[in-house]
């Protein structure tokens, strides 16, 4: 087994896909010959040429939309949208088009696409290219939203998604495309709605996605020294929504803190908190806590932004105020 | 309050047409006529409370639609607008279908879960119409975009209206298109009204087929309510299309019959200004091209018996069940 960067492992899907299937192709700004600004399509356009890895203006609600209609006639596209700030740009598209075709056209057509973006704070970039909107997209019946922590994951989920015939939105993390892990060089995939349990715990859930699961792992390796057993439920995928391991977690440790970067009000975490509490009440020994970037947006001075993230201290600080 | 400049008078309608032959211009007709009188018969079903919602007739414009899918084949593809009745049915759709679907039956070609406003046909490749005005544009560049991955030799026709090219993507697709030679006619139908707002009052250049030109694409006004002239451009565009020579853009020049949904009465638009385009009535211009009372009258007949048995159909059909529905409904 490889061990690759998250980067590469996203890289060698989109290899293994346009490999396989003649359908799939991509389009996104500077995503040809330049590999695109976090090298993730780097080598595609040597191998499979302009007809299948297009360079596209900065039209972003066309270009999306283009996705939707190239799904609509039996292909496979993969959109690439820098910085999921920048889907502001083509939530017609999404929300109106994508999300909703399948439905309203009772089941004639689907929408076989994936949009890939890449989201998140850390690197000092300020107030358009640091939020995570993921909500945005969870809100919306019809899109699948996935959002992977590990190689291992960013290869197998992206795999699924492309296999998959509903318009996912995939959202990478920048500070997760440096981090390294085994990744089989085979054709597997990581199915979509499936949670996985990043480590095992008795005395308390955290459920978490994407980059906050590392930090997760942070907080319950340095509480295990003082005998706090810690459980971290990587959710993968936002929708589908994997509830049975979140409620199965917490049957069996009674607490449960969901963890994410994007900002509290309005979250992923509040909906997850209250599906927690309307299905798993017996099982909760207290109400189940939040803890979620500050409402704000990201400043860019580098002391301020860390300010409004939660740190690895601050689950730290959130488990013991409930164990 | 409108400018007076020459760029706002709009640009001169080419004058039509080379003769073409009889069979299509009856198979034209027969959309034309079928559109009118479905849509006539439809706001009547509207004010009896059969059809709810929102709904656009496309009276007077039925040439465009006829006229344009005339000159495509059944594999070609079409995106639809709102006002999108016309094109259904001039792609091929049956009216027992398109009836049932509007009046939100069960039996409809979306279940009862689009409407008028978001009606489909997937067996003709009608990708549907969109609610969003403008919505429709790009997914038609991509449409044409997955038909250069395919490989094969289809085209796309999207249908949108001067409202619509005074948003973004009209643009940006009409420039996307350009730019990686896709096969999309793009067509411009002027009523020159979005909503109540005259395009007078909201292009600052009325010659909209001026901007195919500007984004490297061919421009051409065109009739609107002379069928024979639309089959006639959108054929020469279609084969462009096809030869790998990339988008058109075909302004078509028209106006609606009546105000922006059957609802509205249109008190904005100027009595005269309507008569003088009644008196060019899509209808009254085909007739004229074809010249043969007794095929049409036949023509006609067989149209009003299949509205009736559409609209039976329709009254006739289930509605979709509730249980069913909200027993289907996934976390998704």
């Amino acid at each position: 087994m490889a061990e690759l960067m998250y980067r590469e492992a996203l890289n060698l899907a989109l290899f293994e896909e346009m490999r396989r299937d003649p359908l799939v192709f991509t389009m996104g700004e500077g995503i040809a010959e330049r590999g695109g600004s976090y090298k993730v399509t780097e080598g595609l356009f040597k191998e499979f040429g302009p007809g299948r890895v297009l360079d596209t203006p900065i039209s972003e609600a066309s270009f999306c939309g283009c996705g939707v209609g190239a799904a609509l006639v039996g292909t496979r596209p993969v959109v690439e949208i820098l910085f999921v700030d920048f889907t502001g740009l083509i939530m017609d598209q999404i929300i109106n088009q994508a999300a909703k075709y399948e439905f309203m056209s009772g089941g004639q057509g689907k929408v076989p696409m994936v949009l890939r973006t890449q989201g998140g704070a850390g690197n000092g970039l300020a107030g358009q290219h640091s939020q995570s909107l993921e909500a945005l997209f969870y809100h919306i019946p019809g899109l699948k939203v996935v959002m992977p922590s590990t190689p291992y994951d960013a290869k197998g989920l992206l795999k699924a998604s492309i296999r998959d015939d509903d318009p996912t939105i995939f959202i990478e993390h920048k500070l997760l495309y440096m981090t390294h892990g085994e990744v089989p060089e085979d054709d597997y995939i990581v199915p979509l709605g499936q949670a996985e349990i990043k480590r095992f715990g008795d005395d308390i859930t955290l459920v978490t996605y994407s980059y906050m699961t590392l930090k997760c792992l942070e907080a319950a390796e340095a509480l295990a020294n003082e005998g706090i057993s810690v459980e971290v439920v990587d959710l993968r995928t936002l929708t589908p929504l994997d509830k049975e391991t979140i409620l199965e977690s917490v049957e069996k440790t009674g607490r449960a803190i969901v963890v994410h970067e994007a900002v509290k009000r309005g979250g992923v975490g509040g909906d997850i908190a209250s599906m927690i509490m309307e299905e798993a009440y017996d099982d909760l020994d207290g109400p189940v806590k939040r803890i979620c970037g500050k409402n704000t947006t990201i400043p860019y001075n580098l002391d301020l932004e860390k300010a409004c993230l939660p740190s690895v201290e601050d689950i730290i600080v959130g488990i013991l105020e409930m164990v | 309050m409108a400018k007076k400049s020459s760029a706002r008078k709009g640009t001169k309608v080419q004058s039509a047409s080379p003769p073409v032959d009889e069979a299509i211009m009856l198979q034209i007709y027969r959309n034309v006529y079928a559109t009118r009188q479905f849509e006539l018969k439809s706001a009547e079903l509207y004010r009896v409370g059969l059809i709810r919602g929102y709904m656009h007739p496309y009276l007077g414009e039925e040439a465009i639609a006829a006229g344009a899918c005339a000159a495509i084949g059944e594999d070609d593809y079409i995106v639809s607008t709102h006002r999108g009745h016309g094109h259904c049915i001039s792609k091929g759709a049956e009216l027992k279908l398109m009836m049932a679907e509007i009046m939100g039956k069960a039996t409809g070609y979306c279940g009862g879960l689009g409407g008028s406003m978001h009606i489909s046909s997937k067996k003709d490749n009608n990708l549907g119409a969109n609610g969003i005005v403008g919505g429709g544009i790009p997914i038609a560049a991509g449409a044409g975009m997955g038909i250069k991955i395919k490989g094969t030799a289809q085209v796309v026709v999207s249908f949108f209206s001067d409202g619509a090219s005074n948003n973004g993507v009209f643009a940006e697709s009409l420039n996307l298109a350009a730019v990686f030679n896709l096969p999309v006619i793009f067509m411009l139908e002027n009523n020159h009204y979005a909503v109540a707002t005259r395009i007078e009052c909201s292009a600052g250049n009325c010659n909209l087929a001026e901007i195919g030109p500007a984004f490297g694409t061919p421009g051409i006004c065109v009739d609107g309510n002379d069928a024979v002239a639309v089959y006639l451009e959108t054929k020469k565009a279609a084969k462009r299309a096809r030869n790998g020579e990339g988008p058109t853009l075909i302004e078509a020049k028209t106006y609606r019959h009546g105000g922006h949904h059957v609802s509205d009465p249109g008190l904005y638009m100027p009595p005269n200004e309507l008569e003088a385009w009644k008196a060019r009535d899509p209808i009254i211009v085909l007739r004229n091209h074809i010249n043969n009372d007794k095929k049409i009258k036949a023509l006609e007949k067989r149209v009003d018996q299949e509205i009736d048995v559409a609209i039976e159909f329709g009254k006739d059909s289930p509605n979709p069940s509730v249980e069913n529905f909200v027993a289907g409904l996934t976390d998704r």
